[in-house]
């Protein structure tokens, strides 16, 4: 097995196109990756066509908001384009200069300070359906968070209004008198003028009007309380049952790294296999087997198999951790765990080569054991990152049974798990990886002598 | 002279073993080969020739029947049989010393350099040791194939169609390296299409056709049985040896080995 290993790798020196791709390739995905994720995400452009009259205000309570701030703070996620009219931005949402136009029209303070009537604002984009997908997502979020602002504001400013009649002060501002007594005050004032008065008629009614003031008073001090529920319903708790939090970032790494490492594994793998039967070399190191006990083949089926799974889950975990050191100089990776990514990566990788032998054994030919390589890794790839919950159950299901037939999600798992403390325990995991690595090279054994 | 390769009663058959209708690519074949013989195995496309080979070379198993070799198994391992696939079986990014190193190696040879110098010599591929098997001509990767058969010093060299791509100085130089084997004793089983290269060199010719052995005799005796004269062209009498076989075989008579 030594000097058969020790081919493959003169033969993979000699290999340029391949050999480069091997080194470039995790130095531009992890530059790649790095960037993207070290980055804020780019700003679209949207152009913005205000229709209001200039330095108009919005009347918020007290407060006066001019419409060019509010417009301001709407658009503070996007790369805004001011243009003069409708035309103009139809004009460059069609040519593609700007994602989408928003278009602000005339009478918006009014009706937003009118508290009857919605304000509306019209949107207007083209594209693609991942264009149209991030114009509309952007622009309502952001509306969204305009309104909730706005909302906000509103509640504050009625909030005040209500503290003011119930404690008393100036309502002048909203058209009230000049100053108010205050629904809190109004049974110690009642009480005294009706103590004063003989029991009688005038007496009970002061008496009723006294029990209503305090009812009142009572209500909108709960009032204030349910405008602040309003103005955000629900609140979120999260709480992670295993392991640590994972940010977005971190984990987009594992997926690389995880995803770099399968193709290397599986296409290296079935590659070496197929290889050999493409060179007529196969037959000639596995031949002796089909002597019996008469002869001895120059290498057995199983030294054989595992010598190109060594191989190329040695390959991919020099490549794998490579990608994990660049990228780690633009994340921050916990390097007190890298005996955990040693072992994840190294299962990992072996799992993923026994399933690549075994798609270059059933394989004849090298491009038909590159194609069925591909073919398996991107579907395993895709089904081990759709979320459980994103699917009908059955299919969901189905999804769960092929991501555990298959090494990508658990070796994304160890990896997450050793990168990030994503899930309780590495062990799981890599037991997983080492059956279905014995299960692969089973299988890759079954085809080799299938393929006598 | 004794026999360094029996064959006996082989048979193979394709598909479910059990099957009545199962293809029978070879029926009953029985042979010896000597130390020192050069023997050609002959036949039309489909005869069961290369099925032949491959299992004296122990790259297919047979259905039934069994070939011995004389000699033990090399000490490293092997089947004492040296095997010249019809396409060379080599590392093309290899240099010509790097493949005979490997195979060397991977045979477990007591001293793989001393093999390695000695094939080189033998093939005359000395100058050209260095040079990756991807340059070389069909007929010099031909001689490396030959030279890998050949590394472990096998009793007995089986090759299948050996000069089917070379032309005709190529097959001049590939026969000299054969015959050298032969005459130091190696006895040599080898398949071809080109029956006059079986009048000029073999000592033997096997003829099989439908995966029956027809023939086993001199070249001069199916000459004979072929109604051609001493000297005459061996493919004519091939030809028309196998038109009786096939005109026996459909009147219902047997034809088999020996027969008149």
């Amino acid at each position: 097995m030594r000097w058969l290993l020790r081919k493959d790798l003169a033969i993979l020196a000699r290999s340029r196109v391949l050999l480069a791709l091997l080194i470039v390739y995790p130095v531009a995905i992890a530059l790649l990756l790095g960037f993207a994720i070290s980055r804020s995400p780019a700003h679209p452009r949207v152009a913005i066509v205000n229709e209001t009259v200039p330095g108009e205000t919005i009347k918020l309570g007290r407060e006066h908001v001019p419409v060019a701030a509010y417009v301001k703070g709407l658009f503070d996620e996007v790369q805004a384009e001011y243009v003069a009219t409708r035309a103009q931005a139809v004009t460059k949402v069609d040519s593609g200069a700007v994602l989408a136009a928003v278009v602000l029209p005339a009478g918006l303070a009014s009706r937003l300070a009118s508290s009857t009537n919605q304000a509306q604002l019209e949107v207007l984009y083209n594209g693609n359906a991942l264009e149209q997908s991030l114009a509309r997502s952007t622009i309502e979020s952001e509306l969204a968070r305009a309104n909730l602002e706005f909302s906000e504001q509103i509640q504050t400013a009625a909030r005040r209004v209500i503290h003011t009649l119930l404690v008393g002060g100036k309502l002048s501002s909203i058209g009230g008198p000049e100053r108010i007594l205050g629904l809190e005050h109004l049974p110690a004032t009642l009480g005294g003028v009706a103590a004063r008065l003989p029991h009688g008629s005038a007496r009970t009614q002061l008496e009723q009007i006294d029990a209503f003031a305090g009812f009142a008073a009572q209500n909108l001090t709960l009032a204030s309380r349910v405008l602040a529920t309003i103005g955000q319903p629900i609140r979120v708790q999260s709480v992670l049952i295993h392991g640590r939090h994972t940010p977005l970032d971190t984990f987009a790494v594992v997926v690389a790294v995880s995803l770099s490492m399968m193709l290397l594994c599986v296409l290296l793998a079935a590659g070496g296999v197929a290889l050999e039967r493409e060179e007529h070399t196969l037959a000639r190191l596995l031949r002796g087997r089909a002597r019996g006990g008469g002869g001895k083949a120059l290498i057995s089926t199983e030294g054989l198999l595992a010598e190109k799974t060594l191989l190329a889950a040695g390959v991919a975990f020099v490549v794998a951790l490579a990608m994990l050191a660049g990228i780690g100089a633009f994340v921050t990776l916990e390097l007190s765990r890298i005996g955990m990514w040693l072992l994840a990566l190294a299962l990992g990788a072996l799992a993923l080569s026994a399933l690549g032998v075994a798609i270059g054994a059933l394989a004849h030919e090298l491009r038909a054991a590159s194609l069925l390589a591909l073919l398996t890794a991107l579907p395993l790839a895709f089904l081990a990152l759709v979320p459980s919950g994103a699917v009908s159950s059955g299919l969901g299901k189905v999804i769960d049974v092929v991501s555990f037939a298959f090494p990508f999600k658990p070796a994304l798992q160890a990896l997450d798990t050793a990168v990030n403390g994503a899930t309780p325990s590495l062990a799981p995991s890599l037991l997983h990886l080492a059956l279905l690595t014995c299960v692969f090279a089973a299988l890759a054994r079954l085809g080799l002598n299938a393929a006598e | 002279m004794s026999a360094v390769l029996r064959v006996s009663a082989l048979t193979k058959r394709y598909g479910p073993r059990r099957a009545r209708d199962a293809r029978a690519a070879l029926e009953n074949v029985s042979f010896h080969v000597e130390a020192g013989e050069l023997v050609a195995v002959v036949g039309p496309n489909g005869a069961g020739k290369t099925t032949l080979l491959s299992i004296i070379a122990a790259v297919q198993t047979a259905t039934d029947g069994s070939v011995l070799t004389a000699a033990a198994a090399p000490a490293g391992g092997g089947v004492g049989v040296g095997w010249v696939p019809q396409t060379p079986a080599l590392y093309a990014k290899l240099s010509v010393l790097e493949n005979l190193q490997l195979f060397a190696r991977l045979e477990r040879l007591e001293s793989p350099q001393a093999a390695v110098a000695r094939m080189l010599e033998q093939t005359g591929l000395r100058e050209r040791a260095r040079e990756p098997v991807a340059r070389l001509s069909g007929g010099n990767r031909q001689r490396v194939n030959v030279a890998v058969g050949l590394i472990a010093d096998p009793p007995v060299l089986v090759l299948d169609e050996p000069s089917a791509a070379l032309d005709p100085s190529q097959r001049e130089r590939l026969w000299e390296l054969v015959c050298g084997r032969v005459a130091a004793g190696t006895a040599v089983l080898f398949s071809t299409h080109n029956v006059s290269e079986a009048q000029r060199y073999a000592s033997r010719v096997l003829v099989l056709d439908g995966g029956r052995l027809l023939f086993d005799g001199a070249p001069q005796e199916l000459l004979t049985r072929g109604g051609e004269s001493p000297g005459g062209d061996l493919e004519r009498a091939l030809v028309r040896f196998l038109e009786d076989a096939s005109a026996a075989a459909t009147s219902g008579g047997a034809y088999t080995e020996g027969a008149p």
